[in-house]
C-alpha cells in the first residue's frame, strides 16, 4: 500500500471543506436570496435601515467596549500584582484566579444571577449594568491568563535597566512594562471583545431578554427566518474579520490556545 | 508590610471574592432546603438526592459527557492527522489548511452554529434527531484547537528519526505509530483535553444543531433558569457544587503531579 505522511491530511482537508467552507458559502447564498431563491439585497438594506437592528448594533458595541475595558482594568492589575508579588509558585496562584473557567458557564451565571437578584431585586431594571457584570464574570479568566503569561515572561533586566538609568516606578511601568505587555493585552482583548458582542445567552439567563448582535441571530432562528439570520451572521463575520485583522499584528497567537488550557 | 503591598494583596483578595463568592454561596445553599439565596433554612441533602435520582437530570449529564468524549475522540483523530498531513504537504496546501483551520477559532460560536444548521438542516435536510449535525458541530468546534496544539509539537520533532526508521526498513505506518505519534503525544493529549473542555462548555452550537429531546448541561441549565420549577433549579445548585469540587480536585491533582515530575526531573539531572 502506498502511504505518505501528506495523505494523512486528506480527511481533515475534506472535513474543513465540508464544515467550514460549505457553511460559509451557504450562509452567503441565504443572506442574498429571498424565500423563492431569487437574488435580493433586501436583507442587506433591511439591516441598515431598520432602527431596531442598528440600535442593537450600537448598543452591542457599547456593551462590548465597556466589558472589555472593565475586564482589562481588573485583569491587568491582577496579573501584574501576581507577577510582582513575593508569592512562590505564581503559576499555581494564577490557576486559582482562572479555575472557574472550567466550571460550565451556565452554572457560574446561575450562581451570579442568584447573588445579583438577592442584591438588586429585579435584574431587568439595570440591563446594561448587569450585562457588563455578567460578561465580566464570565470572561475575566480569558483576560487574566494571556496578560499574566506575557508579563511573567518579560525580562527583568529591562526594568532594572530603566531604574538604573533613573526612571522612577511610574515611568518604568508606563514606558517599559506596559508597552511590552501589549501582545498579552491584545490577546485578552480579542478573547473578550468579540464574545461580548455575540454571547447573548449570558444576558438571556440574567434577565430573559437581550439586545446584542448575537441575539439577533437567535431571534431570526426562532422565527425560522434563515435569510435574515444569514445576513446578520455575514455582518457579524465581517466585524470579526475586521477586528481580527486589526489586532493580529499586535497579538501573540500562541497565547490564544494556551489561555484555554 | 508596606502600604503598597497591603493594597495589592487586598485588591487580589477582593478579586478572588468576586470570582468565588457566588459559587461558594450557591454551594452552601445547595445543602439547605431553601429555594432562594437569603432565606435561612435547615440543612438538607435533598438537592443531591434529586440530582442523582431524577432520570431526566441523569440522562442530561451522561449525554453531555458522552457527546464531549465522543466528539473529542473524533476531533483528536482528525485534527492530529490533519496537522501531520498539513505539515508535510506543499506550502500552498499547508497554508490553505492552516487558514481554514483559523476560521472556527476566531469565528463566533453563534455564527458557526447557525451556519452549520443552515447547511445541514435547512439546505441538506439532515434531521437533527440523527445527532449528525450536533456531533459534526462539536467536532468543527474542537478539531481546530487539536490541530493548533499538535502543530508546534510536529515542528519541534526531529524528522530525521522518521526517515532513519524508513531507511532501516520500517513500513511508513509502523514508523508513524512508533516514531511520530510518541513524540507528539503531549500535544495530542493537550488537544484532547481542550476539545473536551470546549464541548462541555458549549451552548450555541448545541442549541442550533441538537435534537429537540436532547439536552446538554448548558442548554438544560439555561432553560431551567427561565423556568419556574424550583426542585430542578435547586438540584442544579448541587450540580454546580459537584462540578466545582471535581474541577478543584483535578487542578490540585495536576499541580501535584507537575510538581512531582519537576522533582523527578531534577533527580535525573
Amino acid at each position: 500500500m502506498h502511504f505518505s505522511r501528506k495523505s494523512l491530511g486528506i480527511p481533515y482537508f475534506i472535513f474543513l471543506l465540508l464544515f467550514v467552507v460549505a457553511p460559509l458559502i451557504v450562509l452567503v447564498f441565504y443572506a442574498f436570496t429571498n424565500g423563492q431563491g431569487q437574488f435580493t439585497m433586501q436583507n442587506f438594506t433591511d439591516f441598515f435601515t431598520d432602527p431596531n437592528t442598528m440600535g442593537t448594533l450600537v448598543y452591542s458595541f457599547g456593551i462590548s467596549i465597556v466589558t472589555t475595558v472593565v475586564c482589562l482594568l481588573l485583569a491587568y492589575p491582577i496579573a501584574y500584582f501576581l507577577v510582582m508579588s513575593e508569592l512562590k509558585a505564581k503559576s499555581t496562584v494564577v490557576m486559582i484566579f482562572v479555575l472557574p473557567m472550567w466550571i460550565n458557564f451556565s452554572l457560574r451565571i446561575t450562581a451570579l444571577k442568584e447573588v445579583l437578584s438577592f442584591l438588586e431585586g429585579n435584574l431587568a431594571m439595570h440591563p446594561f449594568l448587569n450585562s457588563v457584570i455578567g460578561m465580566t464574570y464570565d470572561f475575566l479568566p480569558f483576560m487574566i491568563l494571556p496578560i499574566f503569561t506575557t508579563i511573567s515572561k518579560l525580562d527583568d533586566s529591562l526594568r532594572e535597566a530603566a531604574m538604573d538609568l533613573g526612571a522612577n516606578d511610574r515611568q518604568t511601568f508606563l514606558r517599559v512594562t506596559l508597552p511590552l505587555s501589549m501582545p498579552g493585552i491584545m490577546s485578552g482583548v480579542s478573547m473578550v471583545f468579540l464574545p461580548a458582542m455575540t454571547n447573548y445567552v449570558v444576558l438571556d439567563m440574567l434577565y430573559n431578554s437581550t439586545y446584542i448582535m448575537g441575539s439577533l441571530i437567535g431571534s431570526y432562528f426562532n422565527a425560522y427566518d434563515w435569510h435574515g439570520g444569514s445576513m446578520i451572521s455575514i455582518i457579524l463575520l465581517s466585524i470579526i474579520c475586521l477586528f481580527t485583522l486589526l489586532t493580529s499584528d499586535q497579538e501573540d497567537e500562541s497565547l490564544r490556545g494556551g489561555a484555554l488550557l | 508590610m508596606t502600604r503598597r503591598k497591603f493594597f495589592r494583596y487586598a485588591f487580589l483578595a477582593a478579586m478572588l471574592l468576586f470570582i468565588y463568592l457566588p459559587i461558594l454561596i450557591l454551594a452552601v445553599y445547595s445543602f439547605t432546603s431553601s429555594t432562594q439565596i437569603g432565606a435561612i433554612r435547615g440543612f438538607s441533602m435533598h438537592n443531591y438526592v434529586t440530582l442523582f435520582t431524577t432520570p431526566e437530570l441523569r440522562n442530561m449529564i451522561l449525554g453531555t459527557l458522552a457527546l464531549a468524549i465522543g466528539s473529542s475522540i473524533l476531533a483528536t483523530i482528525l485534527g492530529t492527522a490533519g496537522a501531520i498531513g498539513a505539515y508535510y504537504s506543499p506550502p500552498g496546501i499547508s497554508n490553505l489548511m492552516q487558514t481554514l483551520n483559523q476560521v472556527p477559532v476566531v469565528n463566533a460560536d453563534v455564527v458557526t452554529g447557525f451556519s452549520l444548521c443552515i447547511l445541514m438542516v435547512v439546505a441538506l435536510h439532515v434531521s437533527k434527531d440523527t445527532f449528525i449535525p450536533l456531533v459534526a458541530g462539536h467536532v468543527t468546534l474542537s478539531a481546530p484547537f487539536v490541530f493548533l496544539s499538535v502543530m508546534p509539537k510536529i515542528k519541534q520533532m526531529d524528522s530525521s528519526i522518521y526517515e532513519a526508521a524508513l531507511d532501516l526498513g520500517a513500513r511508513p505506518s509502523a514508523a508513524l505509530f512508533k516514531i511520530v505519534i510518541p513524540q507528539i503525544v503531549p500535544g495530542i493529549f493537550a488537544g484532547f483535553m481542550l476539545a473536551v473542555t470546549l464541548s462541555l462548555d458549549d451552548y450555541f452550537i448545541a442549541t442550533y444543531t441538537k435534537p429537540a429531546t436532547f439536552d446538554t448541561i448548558s442548554t438544560y441549565v439555561v432553560n431551567a433558569t427561565k423556568g419556574a420549577q424550583t426542585t430542578i433549579k435547586t438540584a442544579l445548585w448541587a450540580l454546580s457544587t459537584v462540578i466545582f469540587a471535581i474541577v478543584v480536585l483535578a487542578v490540585v491533582f495536576m499541580n501535584l503531579s507537575a510538581a512531582r515530575q519537576e522533582k523527578g526531573g531534577q533527580r535525573v539531572d
